[in-house]
């Protein structure tokens, strides 16, 4: 079965359409690439598959592993295994990195029917993601994403996911504001996640990420609908021809 | 104020109430004579109402409409039940004078052992025995506030605690007012604190009820006095039950480079006024004050607060939060007052309200008089509900709907908790602060 299926996706926002019909299948073990002119609705269609709240979807459906996804609250959806790092990670003033990191997790768990974390467990996993990533201990002690650098927001948001082992991971622009050693180092840590039964959806503006993380599939998405899909080979074409093709259709 | 609306059907029930109560009220000759006149004073002015500039968002007379009798001292049923409400509201390694339907309970208080430079005894106490200028003190009464008045006519019992020059307290002093009255009924407290100089001490209240107790009333009033360069730690918990009335006044006042830091909460109590006056007395001296309601239901807490810069070179801080849900009423009015002679005072003040409820109301009425030149003084006010995109956040992270609003809440009212000092007396308040938000569900 697939993991997640979007099909003939239509979402206003403030009765203006964004996504005009808009169709993707994600299988388990799939990476995929969305690529695509600003404005052309890539973020809104990440906000809509996590259920932000402010966008109408006004025709079609979403499906992760059969359900309907559109039914549930955003956390039920991430207890579910959906994962959104975000283009623009939140600054949360006075709840420390550390308490927001485990009650997460640990509700995640308890809508699974899971048990809780012990602290010791807890403490030693959240240890050793955060080295892997090498995120400084002391970052974890502040407030959530609260004077953090923008790479290191970015890096917030990768060690999350490397925390709840989602199984389907979307990554809006996590290369966006991070330098080459960053960018490498957050690349690793994604694809250390790749496995049989967990897919990712990676949308960029550029082909540099994808040399790090290879997609099986590469979307073109213009003007609220995925225009044209292809190989790894179509990123490296668009970066010689841009969007310009796509924009006039 | 005009005498027919004075003379209410309230100002002659309680007119009854005071005849009746004389008897079990401490203190004759001249301490009678001040609570005559403080009680003449009220039953001219009758309870407040909103047609009084400072009583404009609370009108007593509208909301309580009559002083309940006093109530009868406890008896054994009673303190059984207060010993078992305390269970929850003990704060480990503090010294514990307990009052009980504002009767001071011996068997209930723990004061631990006697200890240099620290003298407590109950308002019964002094009042029945000589010392004319504590007693004078005690009964002090601004009669232009009719509560204020009325607790100095009612005052039965209370707790006096005096700490000699140089004296720091290491242990917290923990006074613990407890409602256990089965029938409507209410209660009169008046306290004193008064530190000489250079001494550290840590005062906690606590207004709490038993299970069975209702819609009581609770009138308290406390009078603060710090010597120079003394440094009092006040802590004010209100965790009254929904259906009461806690209606208090403070009046501190600060000698030269004394330092106030004050916290105070309000999570329980159906209506609730606290009117503190603070007053500068000596150079140099600050006070810090942090003030958090978490209300809901249709719960009314008003603080009314008065700080007297009265001399130079003196700062204040106020910082006052408000959560409030449901149909909820939260009111700070915060009046700052700057002297002529008060150069180089530094006053400011700042009311946060998060609404968390379309029918949830905050009023907030700052006041600044300020007849010095030289000065830094100021006033800020937020209001708001949550963060849409912070909840979005940590919902899309998992956390169901309420868990993410705790957390939010949490960090909103977790600034002003962590400016408690002591470890002990801070994790107490949050676990005050966790009961309001699990009983929100
Ligand atoms: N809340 C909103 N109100 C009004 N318009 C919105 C809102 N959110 C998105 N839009 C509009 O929807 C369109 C798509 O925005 P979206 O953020 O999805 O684009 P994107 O493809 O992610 O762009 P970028 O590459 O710049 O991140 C834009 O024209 C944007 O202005
Ligand atoms: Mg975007």
């Amino acid at each position: 079965m697939a993991l997640l299926e979007v099909k003939d996706l239509q979402v206003r926002v403030e009765d203006r359409e964004i996504l005009h019909g808009l169709s993707l299948t994600v299988n388990p073990g799939e990476v995929h690439a969305i690529m695509g002119p600003n404005g052309s609705g890539k973020s809104t269609l990440s906000h809509v598959i996590a259920g932000k709240p402010g966008y109408e979807v006004t025709g079609g459906q979403i499906l992760f592993r059969g359900e309907d996804l559109l039914e549930m609250a955003p956390d039920e959806r991430a207890a579910k295994g959906v994962f959104l790092a975000f283009q623009y990670p939140v600054e949360i003033p006075g709840v420390a990195t550390m308490n927001f990191l485990r009650t997460a997790l640990n509700a995640q768990r308890k809508a699974r029917g899971e048990s809780e974390y012990s602290t010791p467990d807890f403490l030693k996993k959240v240890r050793e993601v955060s080295k892997s990533l090498s995120i400084p201990q002391d970052m974890l002690k502040r407030g959530v994403n609260v004077g953090f650098s923008g790479g290191e927001k970015k890096r917030n948001e990768i060690l999350q996911m490397a925390l709840f082992e989602p199984s389907l991971c979307i990554l809006d622009e996590m290369d966006s504001g991070l330098d080459i050693d960053a960018l490498r180092i957050a690349a690793d840590g994604v694809n250390a996640l790749r496995s049989s039964e967990r897919a990712m959806v990676v949308i960029t503006h550029y082909q540099r990420l994808l040399n790090y993380i290879v997609p099986d599939y590469v979307h073109v998405m213009a003007k609220g609908s995925v225009v044209k899909t292809g190989g790894k080979e179509l990123a490296l074409q668009l970066e010689e021809s841009g969007y310009a093709q796509f924009e006039d259709a | 104020m005009n005498v027919v609306l004075a003379k209410t059907d309230t100002g002659r029930a309680v007119s009854t109430s005071f005849a009746l109560a004389r008897e079990r009220l401490p203190g004759s000759g001249k301490v009678a004579e001040q609570r005559r006149q403080a009680f003449e004073a009220f039953e001219g002015a009758g309870l407040p109402h909103r047609r009084i500039e400072d009583w404009k968002y609370t009108d007593l007379r509208a909301l309580m409409r009559e002083v309940l009798p006093l109530a009868a001292a406890p008896d054994a049923a009673a303190l059984s039940r207060a010993e078992a409400a305390l269970k929850l509201h003990t704060i480990e390694g503090t010294r514990r004078p307990v009052l009980v339907d504002g009767v001071f309970a011996p068997k209930l208080s723990d004061l631990g052992k006697g200890e240099k430079g620290l003298s407590v005894r109950t308002l019964r106490e002094v009042l029945e025995a000589g010392d004319g200028p504590l007693q004078g003190e005690l009964l002090a009464s601004d009669n232009s506030n009719p509560m204020i008045a009325l607790n100095t006519a009612m005052a039965t019992d209370g707790v006096v605690i005096e700490i000699a020059n140089g004296t720091v307290l290491e242990q917290p002093l923990h006074v613990v007012h407890v409602a256990s009255v089965g029938a409507p009924a209410a209660m009169f407290t008046r306290s004193l604190l008064r530190l000489g100089r250079d001494v550290s001490a840590t005062l906690v209240e606590s207004f709490v009820a038993t299970e069975g107790a209702k819609a009581y009333q609770t009138y308290d009033s406390l009078i603060v006095s710090l010597g120079d360069n003394a440094r009092l730690d006040h802590l004010r918990l209100i965790e009254d039950g929904l259906e009461a009335f806690n209606i208090a006044s403070a009046a501190v006042t600060l000698g030269a480079h004394a330092q106030l830091n004050t916290f105070g909460m309000v999570s329980g109590a159906g209506v609730s006024r606290y009117q503190p006056t603070i007053v500068f007395a000596g150079e140099g001296a600050r006070v810090d004050t942090n003030g958090v309601n978490l209300i809901k239901g249709r719960q009314h807490a008003d603080t009314t607060m008065f700080m007297d810069h009265a001399v130079p070179h003196c700062a204040s801080r106020e910082v006052f939060r408000a959560v409030i849900d449901d149909r909820a009423h939260s009111v700070f009015q915060g009046r700052i007052v700057v002297r002529p002679d008060a150069q180089k005072t530094d006053a400011k003040m700042m009311t946060r309200a998060l609404l968390l409820s379309d029918e949830a109301e905050a009023d907030n009425k700052p006041e600044l008089e300020i007849f010095a030149d030289d000065v830094t003084c100021g006033h800020g006010a937020t209001t708001g509900a949550l963060d849409e995109s912070l909840l979005f956040y940590l919902r899309a992270r998992g956390l169901p709907e309420k868990e993410a609003q705790a957390l939010l809440i949490q960090a909103f009212v977790g600034e002003a908790i962590e400016s408690i000092a002591n470890d002990s007396l801070r994790e107490h308040v949050i676990a005050a602060a966790q009961r309001w938000l699990e009983a929100r569900g």
